[in-house]
């Protein structure tokens, strides 16, 4: 059943405009279900287990259940994403758990800048440069090597 | 369907996709745009920050030429290149990739993506030309640049494109529907820039229950960029040569980290390694089976001729690679435990950064892989020119690069243009320059961003688009709401119904036609010309029946349409298969009627275009010619 939602953790999200899963879900598949205000994923069998959904919702609603059709039953991976890492738990079938922690970015979140802090470049319409080269290559752009 | 509002949208650059080559091309456009006076719109079926092929995150950037490290030069990688294609590339495109992707790997580490460094702050590789990365949110940071150099009133989020808009010859525009409101949207643009991706589901994969969607390359990319150039009227090129990468079985989990960091070898169930067993049949591949490193498809072909001879399952030996790495230590315990669990660290964080199945089938399976071998396996075949595949639309390549040999063939003026005036394609959608990546792409798509707005410049006065040419497209693409509606009464089951199609099942009837007669898995991957034909007659009626399919909501219209551009990928590879008549790709596809290569007749390019005057396909033979490669 690829993700899924927990009908009790589900509030919606508030009932704002546009829920956190439907917005990030990449193929389309999360849904709100106005009747109940809870969501669901409405194709399990187009999910890439991709976990963008699990990701975003903001309160832990979501979780994914390995394909049943080559997955033996038991094992969970969650994650929980912050803003510079992230943190996942992995629970085997036999019940052994692993945690690992890895950094996601290095910069404050909307700060990339276009040009990343280099020079707007020496180019113009023109010439083989790029925005930011021949800077931002930091070497000779231009050795090809034929 | 009276009560879809059409938006017009006016812009100058029209960029549709919002992946890697698309966020790259947003980068750039926007800063050439501005000086000129330009607007630049970006258009995605999802939401940026997690769209394409990156949604999921990725553990390494591919393509990293390090000029500044000085150990490579861009001819180094245009001969890496083209030898893993089997000598058909275009060497000017995958040149000027080359130069330029250091800098856009550079930007990206600016703008917050981790990149491995060891003690001397040097990036971390996994092979020659691959980097280690923290890449969980590689797709977030790339989009959110692309959005600041945008602003984000001129991005649109959710709405699918499908038709191309070609006046007067030249295209200006796009037309296509929002999945979330009742909209039709028609772009009209000086000029438009695809990077919609390759395509997934054209074959049969080899899950086919819940695990549907756990194909290699995400289910999202359905073919729109093949769909939407080729109909436009620009040539294709390469679309005979499809991927299949071998991976960890099932959940296809990445193989790179264990080959080229961990030094795994891979065996077959007798314990023999096909890669050595098999050695002399490299030969017969000659010149390229001869070069180091040997292509992914021969590696592929080796291994599929162990499979056929009954000696799988194939298994990655991740228990001996670690006990070799122990063994390196045995005298350092402490430094042993302190490797261990760094390479544990780097084992997992290679699947959860972008295959997080593989790590939940590790773990359902209770795998420690110090302690048993992972099976691995090739997928099902893919249609990815920025990756191992090299399909795509034939495009212009950079004058400067050229040879007096090659200008009068690669070069009509506009970096990275189509043969289609004012259509530009860049990542999945260009072809015959692969090996890009996610790194390559971006760069790509700033190269071809860049050419755009040049282009756009250039070519100032956009013909408009005739109001019945808006209606016509309106009520082509809305056919299929109309199609349910009018029938869906009729029947006991909203699913069966002899007036209509529905798109799940119009999905299995192209995928069964391209596994048993295209060289699916079931047919291990073989072909012949007598089954190619079967399979063009088939496809013909389900292009016939594509009319008939029938959506219940904005979100199943979306399928019918994905499903549409998926079968419009299968013709033409079907097609350019035909046309090859040699085998050059083995472990991609094996033609049994032409079972070997012929450099004589086919060290050319395979191309093709669609005349929609006629409705007829052309097929044309062009020739390869070398700029870097030494005689
Ligand atoms: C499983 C996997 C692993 C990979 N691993 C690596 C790796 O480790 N390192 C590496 O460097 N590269 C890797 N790659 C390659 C890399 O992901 C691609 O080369 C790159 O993403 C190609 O960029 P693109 O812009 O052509 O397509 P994508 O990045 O896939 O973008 C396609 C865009 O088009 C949009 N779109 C599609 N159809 C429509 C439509 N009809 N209307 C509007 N928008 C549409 C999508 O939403 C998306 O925004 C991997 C690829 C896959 C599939
Ligand atoms: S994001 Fe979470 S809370 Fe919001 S609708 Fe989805 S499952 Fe419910
Ligand atoms: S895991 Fe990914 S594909 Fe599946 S529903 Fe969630 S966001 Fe969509």
């Amino acid at each position: 059943m690829p993700s899924y939602v927990i009908l009790e953790k589900c509030d919606g999200c508030k009932a704002l405009d546009k829920t956190a899963c439907q917005y990030i879900c990449p193929n389309d598949l999360m849904v709100l279900n106005k009747d109940t205000m809870k969501a669901y994923n409405r194709e399990p069998e187009l999910c890439w287990e991709c976990y963008n959904c699990v990701k975003i919702c903001p309160v832990d609603a979501i979780e994914v259940r390995g394909y049943a059709d080559f997955v033996p039953m038991g094992a969970t991976v969650s994650p929980m994403r912050g803003s510079d890492s992230i943190m996942w738990t992995v629970k085997f079938r036999n019940g052994n758990l692993k945690r690992f922690k890895f950094p996601i970015r290095t910069t404050e979140e909307g700060t990339a800048v276009p040009d990343g802090g280099y020079d707007e470049g020496e180019g113009d319409l023109n010439s083989p440069y790029l925005f930011t080269e021949p800077q931002s290559v930091e070497a000779d752009f231009f050795k090809l090597n034929k | 369907m009276a009560d879809f509002e059409t938006v017009k949208v006016e812009t100058d650059v029209l960029i549709v996709g919002g992946g890697m080559s698309a966020c790259g091309a947003a980068v750039e456009a926007a800063y050439w745009a501005k000086k000129n006076g330009l607007k630049v719109t970006m258009v995605d079926k999802a939401a940026t920050d997690r769209s394409g092929a990156v949604a999921m995150g990725l553990s390494a950037i591919n393509q990293y030429v390090d000029l500044k490290g000085g150990k490579n030069t861009v001819k180094d990688y245009v001969d890496y290149v083209r030898n893993d294609l089997m000598g058909i590339t275009r060497e000017d495109l995958v040149a000027n990739i080359a130069r330029h992707v250091d800098s856009t790997v550079h930007l990206f580490e600016k703008w917050g993506l981790p990149i491995w460094k060891d003690e001397e702050g040097n990036y971390v590789h996994e092979g020659r030309w691959q980097v280690m990365i923290n890449g969980e949110s590689y797709k977030v940071v790339i989009a959110e640049a692309a959005k600041n150099a945008l602003g984000i009133d001129n991005l649109y989020e959710r709405v699918f494109i499908v038709e191309p808009i070609v006046v007067d010859g030249r295209c200006v525009g796009a037309a296509g529907f929002s999945v979330r409101d009742q909209k039709f949207y028609v772009f009209h643009a000086k000029t438009v820039l695809v990077g919609m991706g390759g395509a997934v589901h054209v074959f049969k994969p080899r899950s086919t229950g819940e695990g549907l969607g756990r194909a290699w390359y995400p289910p999202w990319n359905t073919g729109s960029s093949l769909y939407f150039t080729l109909r436009a009227g620009a040539e294709q090129t390469c679309q005979e040569v499809r991927f299949i990468p071998v991976r960890f079985k099932d959940g296809y989990g990445p193989v790179g980290a264990w080959f080229l960091l961990f030094k795994s070898r891979a065996t077959n169930a007798m314990g023999g390694e096909y890669m050595v067993e098999r050695r002399d049949e490299l030969e017969n591949w000659a010149p390229y089976g001869k070069v180091k490193p040997i292509p992914a498809n021969l590696r592929n072909w080796l291994g599929m001729l162990d499979i056929m001879e009954g000696k799988g399952p194939i298994f990655m030996r991740t228990e001996e690679a670690m006990a070799k790495i122990a063994d390196a230590y045995k005298d350092d315990p402490k430094g042993y435990k302190k490797k261990r669990k760094e390479l544990e660290n780097e084992a997992w964080e290679d699947f959860l950064d972008m295959t997080i199945s593989q790590a939940l089938l590790w773990a359902a399976t209770d795998v420690q892989p110090e302690e048993r071998s992972s099976e691995i396996a090739a997928a099902e075949p893919y249609f990815i020119g920025s990756h191992s595949g090299a399909s795509g639309a034939w495009v212009s390549g950079p004058e400067d690069i050229q040879s007096d040999d090659t200008k009068g063939e690669y070069f009509w003026g506009y970096t990275n243009m189509t043969t289609v005036p004012g259509l530009f394609a860049a990542g999945d959608a260009s072809g015959a320059s692969s090996h890009k990546f996610s790194s390559g792409s971006h760069a790509e798509g700033r190269i071809a961003g860049k050419a755009a707005v040049k282009y756009a410049v250039e070519n100032h006065d956009a013909p408009p688009i005739p109001d019945h040419v808006i209606e016509n497209l309106k009520a082509t693409m809305l056919r299929p709401l109309e199609i349910y509606e009018q029938h869906v009464q009729e029947t006991s089951d909203v699913e069966i119904n002899p007036e209509y199609l529905r798109p799940k099942m119009f999905m299995f009837r192209l995928q069964k036609i391209m596994d048993e007669y295209a060289g699916g898995v079931s047919s291990q991957f073989t072909t012949n010309r007598a089954q190619l034909e079967r399979a063009l007659e088939l496809l013909g009626y389900l292009k016939q029946d594509a009319d008939k399919l029938a959506a219940g909501d904005l979100h199943e219209l979306m399928r019918c349409w994905e499903n549409i551009q998926r079968l419009w990928q299968a013709e033409a590879h079907v097609r350019t298969i035909l046309f090859r008549e040699e085998t050059r790709w083995p472990g991609y596809y094996f033609r049994a009627d032409t079972p070997t290569m012929d450099e004589n007749n086919w060290l050319a390019f395979a191309n093709t275009k669609w005349h929609a005057d006629s409705g007829e396909w052309e097929m044309i033979k062009r020739p390869v010619k070398y700029i870097f490669k030494e005689a």
